[in-house]
């Protein structure tokens, strides 16, 4: 294997991820080994000389190794990084906007807000090298107020750029301005979808309006604007200093370089990882993140957060990149990897994210507002065992319908978890409104419990806990429990050294 | 600050930087602490300031440089703590509390013991 660390020279070697080492970190690549509060850390790790590259050729040159290199967008839609600059860079105006998106609002998410706390240089970098190749002078960080720490490094970054003239009037003698501000979002979901963003920064309520016209034509101040995710950005540099086509041999026919994730739920290793796209489900999850803990069966990850779909145990083969994901009824998502293994019940999965679309809602159309309530409201029926397949049925409908004519892509991919939940675990919708059971045994309403006689050692323990006293026995004697009173708490479950108390 | 007017003076802060560091690993212990948001949560400046201690308390001040670094994306682990002995390969500490940072600077640094809770590298990095 090369040497990891190749902090040395202007060469880098071209490192590819092998049997141990199957992450290869682009986008992170300085995160944890430079101080981010430091420029002269950023720049002896040749930090902004991917600006200066690109500042000695005309914008357009940038702007084809974007395209060539294939980078799609990491803030979940994929769409081409490059396509979309050239774009931006044709439509004439006095004024164009950079805008780097980092409102990052999928529920375990934290890719965005680790790169601009490990290596915020590369974001300022990577703003000013693509103002450069669209023709803007100035450029916004949409950035949540959550995220205090980003903030101040972020801050510090810009500062510091300033001070070094690399960021401001005349960068680096080419007569190229370029000057960034920081814009806070309160942490709405619907505000990181773009146009719902830019019409935030203009100080109005963060609401999506119809596309087309898009930002690259027309978007902050009416002006040709880029929206770029963090990580989008991230890549940009590393991009022009090693060349399109060294990160265009990275990756899958049609997703190029890596992706980073956050890795969480039922998994040993959670934590951020970034993978060559095209590796396998397998791979992440049984070795990098080293299975469920407990030795759990692994059941199904959840990418794309609350717009994506599942992927189950039979998809351990599958190659992950923007379209395999997509045919799998799932998506890349910005990044979220959410693993539940064989505890875990699918129903309520679906129920916990239409639970969260439904809050993020912004409300300015119908399909959205009342369908993501009524979408909920079902589950919560199946959840409670009051379900019937009818209600099925109406799920399965009101979620087709909610996906063809919601306006933005919160109303459009947001019953994808039901979609794909029933898809893949048809059996478990079932077995909770015809046999009124929940397989996983985690929705309370269906599970009852019972003392096995042949293991309750008559401790007693069960009956003090129980919080209705609903637990009787003599001492020394087998105990049970009154079905008619029990509230399914789950204590005496829990409580009992004997394993005696039973849960179907 | 001076400001860099080319992109030949921002080679050579490059090239400075780069031997400064050169010169630092060969001369020092250097450690690395986490100090992302989640670090942080995880007690990661409490780790730090455990090692100020025993370093200042071993009088080893100047044979070790301290540094301060975001997120090194072992969540499971943290506070993570990275140590590179000079002409040593780095490694990376896991679940640093108090404690072990303690026993990083008397066990590992002083008395060249091991220390448990080392996380393998898994990955390949584009360095530049
Ligand atoms: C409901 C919703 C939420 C979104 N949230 C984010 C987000 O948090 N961060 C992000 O980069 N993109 C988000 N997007 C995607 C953006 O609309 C946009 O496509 C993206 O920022 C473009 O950057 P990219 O091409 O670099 O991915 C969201 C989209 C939707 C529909
Ligand atoms: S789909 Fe939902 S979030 Fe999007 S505009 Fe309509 S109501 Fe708002
Ligand atoms: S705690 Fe277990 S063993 Fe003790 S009385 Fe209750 S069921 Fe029986
Ligand atoms: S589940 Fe709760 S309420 Fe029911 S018997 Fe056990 S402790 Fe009592």
């Amino acid at each position: 294997m090369q040497s990891i660390r190749t902090d040395q020279g202007d060469q880098t070697s071209r490192v590819m991820p092998d049997a141990t080492h199957k992450q290869l970190r682009i986008a992170t690549r300085n995160c944890g080994f430079i101080d981010p509060e430091s420029i002269d850390d950023y720049i002896g790790v040749r930090g902004y000389q991917a600006l200066a590259t690109a500042l000695q050729a005309p914008p357009a040159e940038t702007v084809a190794i974007v395209k060539e290199s294939g980078l799609r967008g990491r803030g979940g839609g994929g769409f081409p990084t490059g396509l979309k600059w050239e774009i931006a860079s044709k439509n004439k105006a006095d004024q164009k906007y950079m805008v780097c998106n980092a409102d990052e609002g999928d529920p375990g998410a934290f890719m965005d807000r680790a790169v601009l706390e490990g290596d915020p240089h590369s974001i300022v970098e990577a703003m000013a090298i693509g103002g450069y190749a669209i023709g803007a002078s100035k450029g916004a960080v949409y950035i949540r107020a959550e995220y205090p720490l980003a903030i101040k490094r972020l801050k510090k970054a810009m500062d510091d750029a300033k001070a070094y003239g690399l960021l401001g009037e005349n960068i680096l003698g080419s007569g190229f301005d370029f000057d960034i501000e920081i814009k806070y979002g309160a942490g709405a979901f619907v505000c990181g979808e773009e146009t719902a963003l830019i019409r935030s920064m203009e100080g109005q309520r963060g609401e999506p309006k119809t596309k087309p016209p898009f930002p690259a034509q027309s978007g902050y101040w009416a002006k040709p604007t880029i929206v770029n995710n963090v990580e989008t950005y991230a890549n940009i540099p590393a991009i022009i200093l090693n060349g399109a086509d060294w990160f265009s041999s990275i990756g899958t026919e049609k997703s190029k370089g890596t992706k980073v994730f956050a890795l969480a739920g039922k998994i040993r290793n959670t934590g951020l990882i970034e993978v060559p796209m095209g590796i396998t489900l397998g791979e992440v999850i049984n070795e990098i993140g080293a299975g469920c803990p407990g030795d759990k069966k692994f059941k199904a990850v959840q990418t794309g957060g609350p717009s994506g779909g599942a992927l189950t145990s039979k998809d351990l083969d599958v190659a992950i990149d923007y379209d395999n994901l997509i045919a799998k009824g799932s998506m890349m998502g910005s990044g979220g990897m959410v693993v539940m293994d064989e505890d875990d019940c699918m129903v309520s999965i679906a129920k916990f994210f239409l639970d969260f679309t439904m809050d993020e809602t912004c409300g300015k159309c119908t399909p959205c507002r009342i369908g993501s309530k009524r979408l909920y409201e079902i589950l919560a029926k199946i959840t409670s065992g009051d379900g019937s397949m009818e209600d099925i049925d109406k799920l399965k409908g009101l979620a087709s319908v909610i996906k063809d004519t919601a306006l933005c892509g919160l109303g459009q991919t947001m019953p994808n978890p039901i979609l794909s939940t029933l898809e893949n675990y048809w059996d478990e919708y079932v077995a909770h409104v015809q046999d009124k059971k929940c397989p996983a045994g985690v929705c309370s309403a269906l599970l009852t419990y019972s003392i096995d006689p042949k293991k309750c050692t008559g401790c007693g323990l069960c009956a003090i806990v129980c919080p209705v006293s609903c637990i009787a026995g003599a001492k020394k004697e087998a105990h049970s429990i009154d079905a008619s009173r029990c509230i399914k708490c789950g204590s005496c479950y829990e409580k009992c050294k004997f394993d005696a108390v039973l849960k179907s | 600050m001076t400001k860099i007017t080319s992109y030949d003076e921002l080679r050579q802060r490059c090239a400075d930087v780069k031997a400064q560091k050169a010169s630092l690993a060969k001369d020092k212990i250097i450690i690395n602490v986490s100090l992302a948001t989640c670090s942080i949560a995880a007690g990661g400046k409490k780790a730090l300031q455990a090692i100020e201690e025993e370093v200042a308390a071993a009088g080893l001040q100047d044979a070790v440089m301290i540094m301060k670094s975001g997120c090194m994306t072992y969540c499971y682990a943290e506070p993570t703590v990275e140590i590179a002995k000079p002409g040593a390969a780095p490694v990376v500490f896991g679940d640093v509390d108090e404690a072990k940072a303690r026993a990083l600077v008397t066990d590992y640094i002083v008395r060249n013991e091991p220390v448990e809770g080392v996380i393998p590298v898994n990955y390949v990095r584009v360095a530049f």
